[in-house]
């Protein structure tokens, strides 16, 4: 055995040494279960994804984007003779103007003169009624319905691309909201159109640098009913009589804001919209013969004035259509349709200026503005109806295959259909065509009822909330959550005779059955229906087998437990934080929500104790009441010292809490706010000694992480042997963190200064990470595969002989007995030896068999690995994000670690004082506590729960070249965002170590006298407790798992609920569905990495067993 | 005895409510521009500071005090001095770390349990109430803490009023929740009085 200088130390000072019996023959029989735990943990975290699944499915609507354009030279269909199909006629008009009146319901529009007592929202804008009346020939008003979700942002993509925009619109870059497919605007900038537009500034950022000329107003504050439109007013009549613009685009957002803010039954909507009559009323008199005029709102509003969901109050807007010249067939000539669809605006206004349809557009031309036949057209050459139709029906037909090779969400089947059916048509048109008379009207007819059914189909799948999925999603996560409760309240049971196979088994069964029923009705399947019903039935069976067995976990009047759990303070705040994630202004201010909680709770833990009377060292007072025996062991200064330790780490979490606010960074909906400076990367950082501060201060607390974690590791005698393991400690994360200090320097210095260096620097931003990376792998792969710590020393004879009775616990220096007591060894392991002796030779061994071996480190064998598991997962983390997280990872650290203490102390204190808490098992408050601070800490990285504060530059970190793949950077980011989650994840069975870690500085002889065993000075044996009753063990271990799992998919529930219930809400776009997706991408990563964790622990028990195994014969005689 | 004691307290406990009243009604008179949000500040020091005269009057005249062994110039100095202390110390903590300044219930705390730390820590827990006050106190502080953290709650809220900001909105929560603990103390032990049972010191 090698001993350097340093293990030399480590003999002095180490404290967690365990000695082993020579004799021990006989193994236990129990073993700790550990392939049943993790597989019930999978199952239940399959059941939330399973829900997750169904209810994203319903209500998050995936389409992806077609990125071609169309142009002026498309030949639409393969060997269609007869020239380019767009632009082929002389363009009706010149010039438009697009008035768009945010939330212009049509009943707003319509005029009844019969009305007398008209509210605030009828009959105020009499222009239409009177032009229509006046000049019917030149007007009309249609219902202009919306597709949902009927959102400001989704309605100005829908009306110009002329498709069905879902949530996710695969395809789009997040980063930023401008949109990619091919569009009107983009079509008019083509075509040499001048575009202008002015009002609502969600254009700018959705057609960035499109405009001629663009004069955007911040829409943000709802409050706010005047600056758009007063800003639009001032530009609105000057640019209409200059001539530089072809297409001019006004979008007022007053009516809308007014519906939000006071609802339409009010008498501001009635001063909005007379002001909007006026407006109507001078650009009509502005305007010339080549102009169109359209005045249209995107969408209507609820009775309250709410908008984005799916009632025809909230679809159906008003599509008002002027112009100075003839356009319209007298009313009643032809059939005109009553409800327009919003799509239908593309193709119509793109054939009347004469430009291409917009690629992916499903929209149909609005007949009544073309002329029947070419005689009613007059000399010019316009578009006939049928000509507009046919090109039409080409161009949607060519997105249809285009759209149905990229994605497979339409049903080959009415896929198919719709190509028979163009087919069919075409011919027949070029038949009509060939003997040159005008097609029938049967075939116009016939290619409306063509277009109807592509846009129908794509709607289908498109553009539809699925009621039933989305309730059958809440359904499951509903029932996996009670499941999670009943698996904490009940481990015993399930440790000992639960079986998944059954439920499993039914569940599979039932999910044929619904998969065979759908292959015989329908002819396909839908996976998500017998996902459903295998998670439903199987969750089902599971739970009602508990209920039946509950009784038979415990014996006599405790057995028959309640599967859920009482409401105690941690629950409660547990409950608050769901409760929070219905509100909008709760979300925005999630970080702070989650600080103050966590803050709460942890004040909490030391006035509960308080309250029963634990965290002081009762007065040995005869008023006593009976009941609670004063353990005689009991010194008042191990209780004030364990008190003492509790209230310094309530400082350090609260501290650290503080702390860590700095480190948020903002939402769009916080308006004074200025995100933190630690989040952008150094190499933005102009100031040259700013920059080294932060440097300086990024190293040093990276020094610190590693410094702690080997601190630990070598304070609990971890770093003794020679494992792979302790390789990785000692070796790997130091040199690891070098490398990491040297990528960050490297990647801040500014280029401009290394000129002549720059193809060293280019070389160590790759090597250095990819360095970093590879070592942090080799040593999880190290750990994982010998996670053992452990360093065997044999025992040097007459060492402890001096004493004169036989030493349970042994100092290895000359100290105090009193400072033993605080540092003494956990040598002897009592229990241990009693279970692997014989009954007669226990008594032999007393007297003269000492023990052979001291074990270093035995004491934290399984937390050691897991927290060196967790340091290097925390330096790889912290290498994907900007260098000044740095702090916000050592804060992490500081704040787990409190948490860990807090938990100890306050178990100690409980057993210190004779409250029995029960075996190993963690309460809800500590895991409560962990749970939040990983959301805190996702808060804290400079994370937020929105799409564009996604820190894209983690996918670089070693690659700054870019990616071929996608799977490689989407991990990478998924990585940095849910740092947090990760962390505390893999960290969590510490909560179930760490008491059994930190009792040997108090908690023996309580712990002893607790556990039942009359002998006194007991010996402390740290981790080893859990392999002497692998029971209790397994069951702590399921239940902690469990509640960490119940707690995230408590809140993914509360989230789902918000995103169903809201889903009329004006935020739901903005605010519950990207938290529905964080929350639930939080959770999948969470389970994965409680898993890991779980298994680790497997792993490390599997190990330890198989070292018993082996030294057992060895030292045996 | 118990029905006299709890008849004192419903008196004292009235007077200590009206007492925050007149200290909220009477700056209008003295004080330009005086408003609850406005001069938030000025609202709270006139509220704690009638409040702890009150306290200290009327604990007084009631002799609910610590028992004093010695009655030395130097032990009564002291005593004051470290009451001072205690005083400010509490203050910072509640400031500090419950985000709220619950001034009203540590003076009555001082006045009622003297500035000996370890009462103070015993009265806080489950059988630490020795007498019909300190139960009194139990709830009065308990209600105030609930009400200044419920108080945080509204302040992400997006209703833009004058109130929601971080500290009136706690001290408005704390204040309510004071005069509501004093008005629950007396009933509560009205209907447990069978229950309570009292050690003696």
């Amino acid at each position: 055995m090698r001993l350097t200088s340093e293990t030399g130390v480590v003999c002095l000072h180490t404290h967690s040494r365990l000695t082993l019996s020579e004799r021990g023959r006989k193994r236990k029989t129990a073993r700790m279960k550990r392939f049943p735990i993790l597989a019930l943990l999978l199952w239940v975290a399959t059941m939330f994804y399973v829900g997750i699944f169904l209810f994203v499915g319903g209500f998050l609507l995936v389409r992806l984007e077609v990125s071609r354009s169309s142009s002026c030279g498309d030949l639409l269909t393969l060997g269609d003779k007869g020239g380019p199909d767009f632009c082929q006629g002389e363009p009706r008009f010149q010039r438009a103007v697009i008035l768009i009146i945010d939330a212009l319901k049509i009943d707003f529009a319509r005029f009844d003169a019969q009305n007398t007592a008209p509210k605030p929202f009828e009959n105020k804008l009499p222009v239409l009624e009177e032009v229509m009346s006046s000049q019917p020939t030149h007007s009309r008003l249609f219902s202009f319905r919306a597709d949902p979700p009927t959102t400001t942002m989704q309605r100005i993509k829908g009306f110009t691309t002329g498709s069905l925009p879902t949530f996710i619109d695969v395809g789009n870059n997040f980063a930023s909201s401008a949109i990619l497919e091919d569009n009107l605007v983009h079509q008019l900038g083509q075509a040499g159109k001048r575009v202008v537009f002015m009002g609502d500034d969600t254009w700018e950022s959705l057609f960035p640098k499109k405009f001629h000329r663009s004069l955007p107003f911040p829409s943000f504050n709802v409050k706010d009913l005047h600056t758009v439109d007063d800003g639009i007013l001032q530009n609105l009549y000057p640019t209409m009589e200059g001539s530089d613009w072809d297409v001019l685009i006004a979008h007022f957002l007053g009516v809308d804001h007014c519906g939000h803010r006071f609802g339409p039954d009010h008498p501001a909507m009635a001063d909005k919209l007379s002001q909007m009559d006026g407006v109507i009323r001078s650009v009509i008199g502005r305007l010339e013969n080549d102009t169109l005029l359209v005045v249209m709102g995107d969408h209507g509003m609820t009775d309250t004035g709410d908008h984005g969901g799916e009632s025809l109050k909230e679809t159906d807007a008003a599509l008002f259509l002027y112009s100075p010249a003839e356009i319209f067939p007298p009313p009643g000539a032809e059939v005109e349709p009553e409800v327009v669809p919003q799509t239908d605006l593309v193709p119509t206004l793109a054939l009347l200026l004469g430009i291409p349809i917009p690629y992916s557009s499903i929209g149909q031309v609005l007949l009544p503005l073309f002329p029947r036949d070419t005689q009613t057209a007059g000399a010019l050459d316009y578009l006939t109806q049928a000509e507009a139709l046919w090109i039409n029906s080409k161009q949607v037909n060519r997105f249809l295959e285009t759209y149905s090779q990229m994605a497979k969400d339409i049903p080959p089947e009415s896929l198919s259909l719709l190509r028979a059916d163009f087919s069919r048509l075409s011919s027949e048109y070029h038949k009509a065509a060939q003997k040159g008379l005008p097609p029938p009207p049967a075939l116009v007819a016939a290619l409306q009822g063509y277009l109807t059914a592509v846009r129908d189909t794509c709607r289908a799948s498109w553009a539809r909330f699925h009621p039933l999925k989305m309730v059958a999603g809440m359904v499951v996560l509903a029932t996996a959550c009670v499941l999670c409760l009943a698996v904490s309240e009940l481990p015993a049971v399930l440790v000992e005779g639960g079986s998944l196979r059954v439920p499993l088994a039914v569940g599979a069964g039932l999910a044929g059955v619904v998969a065979a029923l759908q292959l015989l009705n329908g002819g396909y399947t839908d996976v998500s229906w017998c996902l459903g019903a295998f998670a439903l039935s199987s969750q089902l069976l599971f739970l009602w087998k508990l209920w039946c067995t509950r009784g038979s976990g415990g014996k006599g009047k405790a057995g028959r437990r309640s599967l859920l759990p009482q409401l105690t303070v941690p629950l409660l705040v547990l409950l608050l934080r769901c409760a929070s994630l219905l509100s909008d202004s709760y979300v925005v201010a999630e970080g702070r929500v989650a600080t103050f909680l966590l803050c709460s709770l942890g004040i909490y833990v030391p006035f509960c104790l308080n309250w029963d009377g634990l965290l002081l060292p009762v007065n040995h007072d005869p008023s006593k009441p009976p009941g609670v025996h004063p353990s005689p062991t009991l010194s008042p200064s191990t209780v004030r010292r364990e008190s003492l330790t509790l209230l310094v780490c309530l400082g350090v979490l609260v501290g650290s809490l503080y702390l860590s606010l700095s480190f948020h960074g903002c939402r769009e909906e916080q308006g004074a706010c200025s995100p933190s400076a630690f989040l952008a990367p150094l190499s933005r950082v102009q100031d040259s000694r700013l920059r080294n501060l932060h440097y300086i201060l990024s190293v040093a607390s990276l020094a610190a992480w590693t410094y702690t974690l080997r601190r630990w590791l070598r304070h609990y005698g971890n770093l003794n042997c020679a494992g792979p393991a302790v390789f990785t400690a000692r070796w790997l994360l130091p040199v690891a963190s070098v490398c990491l200090a040297l990528h960050w320097a490297v990647s801040s210095t500014p280029e401009e200064s290394f000129r002549s260096l720059s193809e060293l620097i280019g070389l160590a931003l790759v090597a250095l990470p990819r360095a970093a990376y590879s070592l942090l792998g080799l040593g999880v792969a190290l750990i994982w595969l010998d996670p053992l710590t452990v360093f065997l020393k044999p025992r040097q004879p007459h060492q402890s002989r001096g004493s004169v009775l036989p030493p349970r616990y042994r100092a290895s220096t000359g100290i105090s007995p009193q400072a033993e007591l605080h540092h003494l060894i956990p040598q002897l392991y009592q229990r241990m030896r009693r279970s692997l002796e014989d009954g007669e030779q226990a008594g032999a061994a007393e007297e003269d068999g000492r023990p052979a071996v001291e074990a270093y480190g035995l004491g934290t064998v399984y937390s050691a690995p897991l927290v060196l598991q967790w340091g290097l997962l925390g330096l790889g983390l912290l290498m994907l994000h900007s260098e000044g997280m740095a702090l916000s990872f050592l804060l992490l650290l500081l704040e787990a670690a409190a948490l860990l203490h807090l938990h100890s102390s306050s178990t100690s204190l409980a057993l210190l004082q004779g409250a029995h808490t029960g075996g190993f098992s963690v309460p809800w408050t500590p895991v409560l506590l962990w749970a939040l601070a990983a959301t805190q800490f996702f808060h804290a990285t400079g994370h937020l729960p929105t799409f564009p504060s996604i820190q894209w530059g983690a996918a670089f970190v070693g690659f700054p070249k870019g990616h071929t793949g996608t799977l490689l950077p989407a991990s990478l980011v998924t990585l940095n965002t849910f740092s947090a989650h990760i962390l505390f994840a893999v960290g969590c069975p510490l909560l179930l170590f760490w008491p059994l870690v930190c009792e040997v500085r108090g908690g023996r002889r309580g712990r002893g006298l607790v556990a039942g065993e009359g002998e006194e000075g007991e010996d402390a044996v740290m981790e080893m407790r859990l392999r002497e009753k692998p029971q209790q063990f397994s069951c702590a271990l399921l239940q902690l798992a469990s509640r960490y799992l119940f707690i995230h998919g408590a809140q993914v529930l509360a989230s789902v609920f918000a995103a169903a219930i809201l889903r009329r809400h004006l935020m739901v776009w903005k605010v519950f569905a990207p938290k529905l997706m964080f929350e639930a991408s939080g959770f999948v990563v969470t389970s994965v990495f409680v898993l890991v964790g779980m298994a680790m622990v497997m792993r490390v028990d599997m190990a330890v067993g198989n070292w018993f195994k082996r030294l057992l014969p060895e030292q045996s005689r | 005895m118990r029905e006299h004691e709890i008849k004192g307290m419903v008196s004292a406990h009235t007077i200590i409510a009206s007492s925050i009243f007149i200290a909220t009604v009477m700056p209008l008179f003295f004080v330009e521009h005086f408003s609850v949000y406005g001069t938030h500040l000025t609202w709270l020091y006139s509220v704690s500071g009638s409040v702890a005269v009150v306290n200290i009057i009327i604990f007084w005249l009631l002799g609910i005090s610590p028992p004093t062994k010695k009655h030395t110039l130097g032990y009564k100095v002291s005593r004051a001095v470290r009451s001072c202390l205690y005083f400010v110390l509490s203050c910072l903590f509640f400031h500090l770390v419950v985000v709220l300044t619950v001034h009203p219930c540590s003076i009555r705390c001082l006045c009622v349990l003297g500035p000996n730390v370890q009462t103070w820590i015993r009265v806080f827990s489950r059988d630490g109430a020795m007498s019909v006050w300190d139960t009194s106190l139990q709830i009065t502080t308990a209600s105030s803490v609930i009400g200044a953290w419920l108080g945080a709650f509204p302040i992400p809220l997006d209703w833009d009023r004058p109130w929601q900001v971080w500290p009136i909105s706690c001290s408005l929560g704390a204040t309510f929740g004071f005069l509501t603990g004093l008005i629950i103390a007396p009933a509560w032990i009205h209907w447990h009085r069978k229950q309570l049972t009292y050690k003696s010191k």
